[in-house]
């Protein structure tokens, strides 16, 4: 299908944001501000009633930007394996602890400045083995940073109750408090509360412009998703992030209804799987430049930024729709204590990327029901040794598409790690996977 | 019309000529130099002399191996996939299971009632489940490459072995010699580790009967055996055509 293409409009702001971002953590002392480092997945809303000169540095999507510049990204991985950290443990946080003992930190056109900035605190929280050490050691290599990680180990969200939220809750009060000692400042709840709007606000709306990829044409190719899905990783609380997002929205809303679509020839949908391999994000462009293949997403780009309904309370099926925003669900956020429920309940809800991990029961729903629902030919999944949590029930995952006769590809890489991805051999499986489908080359059409 | 389907291999390069009765009128199987292109001219010229035609006889090409793009006058390119699964589908209708086994690389794939592909893995990364596994161990034992099946065919025991790498693998071969454990059994052993490792990727798209093992170690029955015992059910090998020549043909057949 011949399509009409134009680059997205909000591409710049998007980007910009992000430079900000990364430069704003590391100028922050400059500004008399404070610095925080956590994962992406930590409760973010919370460090914002610190203030409103409090910057972030989220691990994942750092450790993603030091793998897609490969040979920083090699510095990292090999010094920090002289210090004697296994090659296999996650690939971000081996980027990111080898940043720190270089004591250089990347900004993200690739230039590098030292030192590594120190943060006053990390803040995160535990859903697997490492992300249940990345701060320690990060804080040992800092040379002592107060590290306080929020437990989430209370099961998929459909299973939630009062004492299970209640859990994280009482963590979250007392991270507060923690955080109004380390940092010497009075807590700010009326930040907190504008904090958790915006992250609710930016992550359902993001769940909204995946929606929209389900059009045909599709109006957006995962490529160029990660460099927009990348503002609710870093900084989703932040209500800049909301409305940038909502400005995302209306433009593509607006080329789904002009019949504006990603690539100028799209005859295949597929759907991806895991990170993806960050030093050969080629790979998806071989695919469109090749095949007409377009990239609509996947479990990761959706469900880590997004906020979804997910599984139905009898845990049976996968609900692809947006999770309500406190406005929608008609709450209304007065007070701290209001505002932490809302935060842990939305995330414990309708996170999706965390819901799977509690089961890969859940995980096979989840992706089955995302092939069905964005109309996708087939899923191509990357094997990822960089990542034990994601990883983890791929194969399974895999099995039980194939059963249910879904096409499936595997490849196998790092999403972190540039050394253990094999670009011939990758290019093979895709032009296998293909072939075998009957997929012509645009060129031989 | 005759079709020449070129399946340029790490270690051998071949050739299947085939007419449009499908009937194969040539083959050849030369080893692949350093210079790929040179190969492909030699190994086509062989086959043509076995047919007994000439190249201007032939009215398309096709190519296929991992040198397939050594093929420069090459009508069309075929995956090693995709040539594996139409060449066992032609010479074993009920297949459903197809092994190949070349030297640097192993595949198994799935094919449906019709011939068509339904599923595909590949080893990923590992020479432990290809042919050069093979020529490695062959070295240590210093016995001819066509002894090393039959002898272990005549393992009276099993010895266990846990290397899933050549390179650990060979300092394994090394210490069981030491240790004046018979041939046999060390090749028993070896082969038994290849066939582990081939089958765990066989797995992966699911044994269904009838599987089908091609590639150039399919000559090899040791393996063969191995493979049969490793997966629990019997593993043909088509013996209208030599196994390895199978992708070559697959590519032939793609292009009638």
């Amino acid at each position: 299908m011949e399509v009409k293409v134009r680059p997205l409009e909000c591409w710049n702001d998007f980007k910009k944001y992000r430079e900000r971002y990364y430069k704003n953590y590391l100028e922050a002392k400059d500004k008399g501000g404070i610095r925080w480092a956590g994962s992406a997945w930590a409760f973010d809303a919370i460090p914002h009633g610190l203030g409103e000169d409090v910057y972030p540095l989220t691990g994942e999507p750092y450790g993603a930007t030091c793998a897609f510049f490969h040979d920083f990204s090699r510095q990292c991985l090999e010094t920090i394996e002289r210090r004697g950290v296994a090659r296999d443990l996650c690939g971000y946080m081996r980027n990111y602890w080898g940043s720190i003992a270089q004591n250089k930190y990347l900004l993200p056109d690739g230039t590098t400045v030292e030192p590594f900035p120190k943060p006053d605190f990390n803040f995160t929280i535990h859903i697997c083995c490492t992300h249940a050490k990345w701060y320690h050691y990060a804080a040992e290599l800092e040379g002592g940073v107060p590290t306080y990680a929020v437990d989430i180990s209370v099961g998929p969200g459909y299973l939630l109750d009062d004492k299970r939220i209640n859990y994280v809750v009482k963590q979250l009060n007392d991270a507060i408090s923690w955080m109004e000692k380390i940092t010497g400042r009075e807590y700010d709840d009326e930040l907190l509360i504008k904090a958790v709007y915006a992250e609710a606000d930016s992550m359902s709306t993001w769940a909204r412009i995946c929606k929209l990829n389900q059009a045909k044409p599709a109006p957006l190719e995962e490529k160029s998703m990660f460099s927009l899905y990348v503002l609710n990783l870093i900084n989703r609380s932040d209500p800049e992030v909301a409305k940038l997002y909502h400005k995302l929205y209306d433009e593509v809303e607006s080329r789904v209804k002009r019949g504006i679509g990603a690539l100028t020839y799209e005859q295949f949908r597929f759907l991806t799987d895991n990170p993806p391999p960050w030093a050969f994000l080629k790979v998806y462009r071989y695919l469109e430049k090749e095949y007409g293949a377009v990239s609509l997403g996947a479990i990761y780009t959706f469900g880590l930024a997004g906020g979804w309904l997910g599984m139905d309370e009898k845990g049976e099926k996968w609900i692809w729709e947006p999770a309500p925003t406190p406005e929608e669900a008609g709450v209304e956020i007065t007070n701290r204590e209001e505002a932490l429920r809302w935060t842990a309940e939305y995330n414990l809800r309708y996170r999706a990327s965390w819901q799977h991990e509690y089961s890969h029961w859940i995980r096979k729903l989840e992706t089955y029901q995302m092939i069905k629902d964005w109309n996708a030919d087939a899923i191509i999944m990357h094997i990822n040794r960089g990542c034990e949590l994601w990883n983890l029930s791929t194969l399974e995952v895999r099995d039980y598409l194939v059963k249910n006769n879904i096409p499936v590809a595997t490849y196998e890489g790092n999403m972190a790690d540039p050394r253990d991805f094999d670009e011939a051999r990758t290019f093979n499986v895709i032009d296998s996977f293909m072939q075998s489908m009957g997929i012509e080359r645009i060129s031989e059409k | 019309m005759i079709v020449a389907g070129i399946d340029v291999g790490s270690k051998y390069t071949k050739v299947v000529l085939l007419n449009e009765n499908k009937e194969i009128i040539g083959t050849s199987n030369v080893r692949t130099g350093i210079d790929h292109q040179k190969t492909v001219e030699e190994a086509l010229d062989e086959a043509l002399k076995a047919a007994g035609i000439s190249r201007d006889d032939i009215n398309k090409f096709v190519a296929t191996g991992f040198g397939k793009i050594s093929v420069p006058f090459a009508d069309s390119e075929l995956t090693q996939v995709v040539a594996a699964g139409k060449g066992a589908y032609f010479v074993w209708p009920k297949v459903k299971t197809v092994i190949e086994v070349g030297a640097e690389e192993s595949r198994a794939v799935k094919v449906d009632e019709n011939g068509n592909i339904k599923d595909f893995a590949l080893a990923d990364k590992c020479a432990a489940g290809t042919g050069s596994f093979v020529d490695a161990m062959v070295r240590y034992l210093e016995v001819p490459l066509e002894e090393f099946g039959r002898m272990s065919l005549d393992a009276k025991g099993e010895v266990p072995m846990n290397a899933q790498c050549v390179i650990f693998a060979e300092s394994e071969v090394v210490s069981l010699l030491h240790d004046n454990v018979p041939k046999p059994e060390i090749s028993r052993a070896i082969h038994d580790a290849i066939a582990d490792r081939v089958a765990s990727i066989a797995r992966r798209v699911g044994i269904e009967d009838d599987v089908v093992v091609i590639g150039g170690l399919a000559n090899d029955v040791g393996f063969v055996d191995s493979l049969k015992r490793e997966l629990g059910t019997e593993v043909y090998v088509p013996d209208k055509i030599a196994p390895e020549l199978i992708p070559a043909l697959g590519a032939a057949l793609s292009g009638l």
